[in-house]
């Protein structure tokens, strides 16, 4: 019966010592057990959630890089296909523009020939009447003096303008 | 844990040998007295000294004792405090002597024994390892902030953890901070103080009712003045309980408040106990059969039996904090969290009836 009968004294000393071993374990071991385990708790899952967030913007950025480079690249391809057309342009506009110079050029110079041409047609025919005035006057000279030498004379003098 | 279950079979090899010397000289000087029954009985009781041995004979041998203080207070002379080594083989001592462990005066007057008796002194050893050891861990935590635990810090953490998820959170519910303090203090109490019990010549200390019932009643007061409205109301007005029944039903609720820590109390001293006696027993039948041949045999199956205490000894903590938790659980509990429950049952009321 002993075994189940409570003593007084240990109740009291349980009651005593346990409840001091309570109080100095809840100030000096569970509270800062108890928070710094919740505290690392919060402090991984806000790693976690930060890597999370991390690799999301890493993503997007990286998207966005594609973006960009796809973006560029289209740049580049209308860049250079408005200088291939600036380019032909040019170039057709110079070939266009030597083409109309050359003609002009050509047309100055038959211009330049022809006049030339002419001079030298007007200057010949001066040239050819002077001769014929010439040749008249030595003839209508000689004439006077004796027929067929007269003759002789013209023919000389035909002989010669065909030489000439 | 390898160190501390190192510790553990020193001890035990040691407890072995220490009680066969002891009780065979006992035995060889008169085989008649050994009562098992009584030997078994001292062992698991109180003890004004801290006995570890007897070398030699009992009456003449050379007793292995640490002697304790005995405080005693009687209303005539007051207090008194002496070594127990003063009430040594039935002396008397100012008027106080010892019969069958129990302080008592000479006279016949009332004596209140406050006495650091075996069973206190392990309680305050218990308290002592308690503090260095939950103190070493908390500084662990000072030290090492947030992060990975170390040592005597990572044995621990995960105790803790499961105390406060498996057993506060899921049994208390959102207000369970409050109560991490008492769940955790008792959890390793009576760990702790399971443990010593197994130790050789350690107190039978979570095995006293004194004990037990000072923990139960600590649940119980913590439960009462826990308790919120919804408690109450489900004792004085159990829902769903036609009111011709309440006369009978508010009774059987009072006496559940009672019949909860009452079984916590016998729960754990009933295990411990029943633990001790049956290694004890085991050990006694070395003598009973007077013979050295049956030695390894029971002391096989007692060693078997204390691996088996070990577990009871985590196993008898784990399920007095669970019900103290759930047992302030109910009192703590919200009233939806109830018209929920409640609501489940006319849910299937309902369906039922379709």
């Amino acid at each position: 019966m002993q075994i189940v009968t409570p003593e007084l004294g240990l109740i009291f000393w349980q009651l005593v010592i346990f409840g001091i071993v309570l109080l100095l374990l809840r100030a000096f071991a569970w509270k800062p057990i108890l928070s710094s385990l919740k505290e690392r708790e919060s402090s991984i899952e806000g790693a976690l959630r930060m890597a999370d967030q991390a690799k999301l913007e890493m993503q997007e950025l990286k998207a966005g890089n594609e973006k960009l480079l796809a973006e560029a690249r289209m740049e580049r391809d209308r860049i250079l296909k408005e200088a291939t057309d600036v380019s032909n342009q040019l170039i057709e506009q110079a070939k266009n523009k030597a083409t109309e110079e050359g003609s002009r050029m050509i047309l100055q110079a038959r211009e330049a020939i022809q006049n030339e041409k002419n001079m030298a047609l007007a200057e010949v025919k001066n040239t050819a009447a002077k001769l014929s005035i010439d040749i008249a006057e030595r003839i209508l000279r000689r004439e006077l003096a004796d027929q067929p030498a007269q003759q002789q004379l013209v023919d000389s003098y035909l002989k010669e303008v065909k030489l000439n | 844990m390898k160190r501390l279950l190192l510790a553990i079979f020193c001890f035990l090899s040691f407890a072995a040998y220490a009680n066969e010397p002891t009780a065979t000289t006992e035995e060889a000087t008169d085989k008649e007295a050994f009562s098992p029954g009584e030997m078994i009985l001292h062992h698991i009781g109180d003890s004004h000294e801290w006995h570890f041995a007897t070398l030699g004979d009992e009456a003449h041998g050379t007793h292995v004792t640490i002697p304790l203080p005995v405080i005693a207070y009687r209303p005539a002379q007051g207090l008194s405090v002496f070594s127990s080594s003063q009430l040594a083989e039935g002396k008397v001592y100012n008027g106080l002597k010892l019969e069958h462990e129990h302080l008592v005066s000479e006279d016949g007057s009332k004596v209140y024994d406050f006495s650091i008796t075996k069973n206190v002194a392990s309680l305050m050893l218990s308290a002592a390892l308690l503090l260095v050891v939950f103190t070493a861990v908390a500084r662990g935590y000072a030290k090492r902030g947030s992060g990975a635990p170390k040592g005597i810090q990572s044995f621990f953490e995960p105790i803790i953890i499961f105390i406060r998820d498996e057993v506060a959170k899921k049994s208390i519910g959102p207000k369970y901070e409050r109560y991490m303090p008492y769940l955790l203090t008792v959890f390793f109490f009576i760990w702790f103080n399971n443990l010593m019990g197994l130790m050789p010549g350690g107190a039978n200390l979570t095995g006293n009712i004194a004990v037990t019932l000072t923990l139960a009643v600590l649940t119980l007061l913590i439960t009462l003045f826990s308790s919120n409205k919804n408690y109450w109301h489900h004792i004085f007005a159990t829902p769903g309980v036609p009111k011709a029944l309440l006369p009978i039903m508010i009774p059987v609720e009072l006496i559940g408040i009672v019949v909860k820590p009452f079984s916590l109390m016998v729960r754990l001293f009933a295990n411990i106990t029943a633990g001790h006696i049956v290694i004890l027993s085991f050990i006694s039948l070395i003598f009973i059969f007077g013979s050295v041949t049956v030695a390894p045999v029971t002391l096989a199956f007692g060693l078997f039996i204390n691996m088996l205490e070990l577990l009871v000894a985590i196993l008898q903590a784990y399920i007095f904090t669970l019900l103290t938790a759930m047992y302030i659980g109910g009192a703590v509990e919200e009233h939806h969290d109830a018209d929920y429950q409640m609501g489940g049952g006319d849910g299937a009321d309902t369906a039922h009836a379709h």
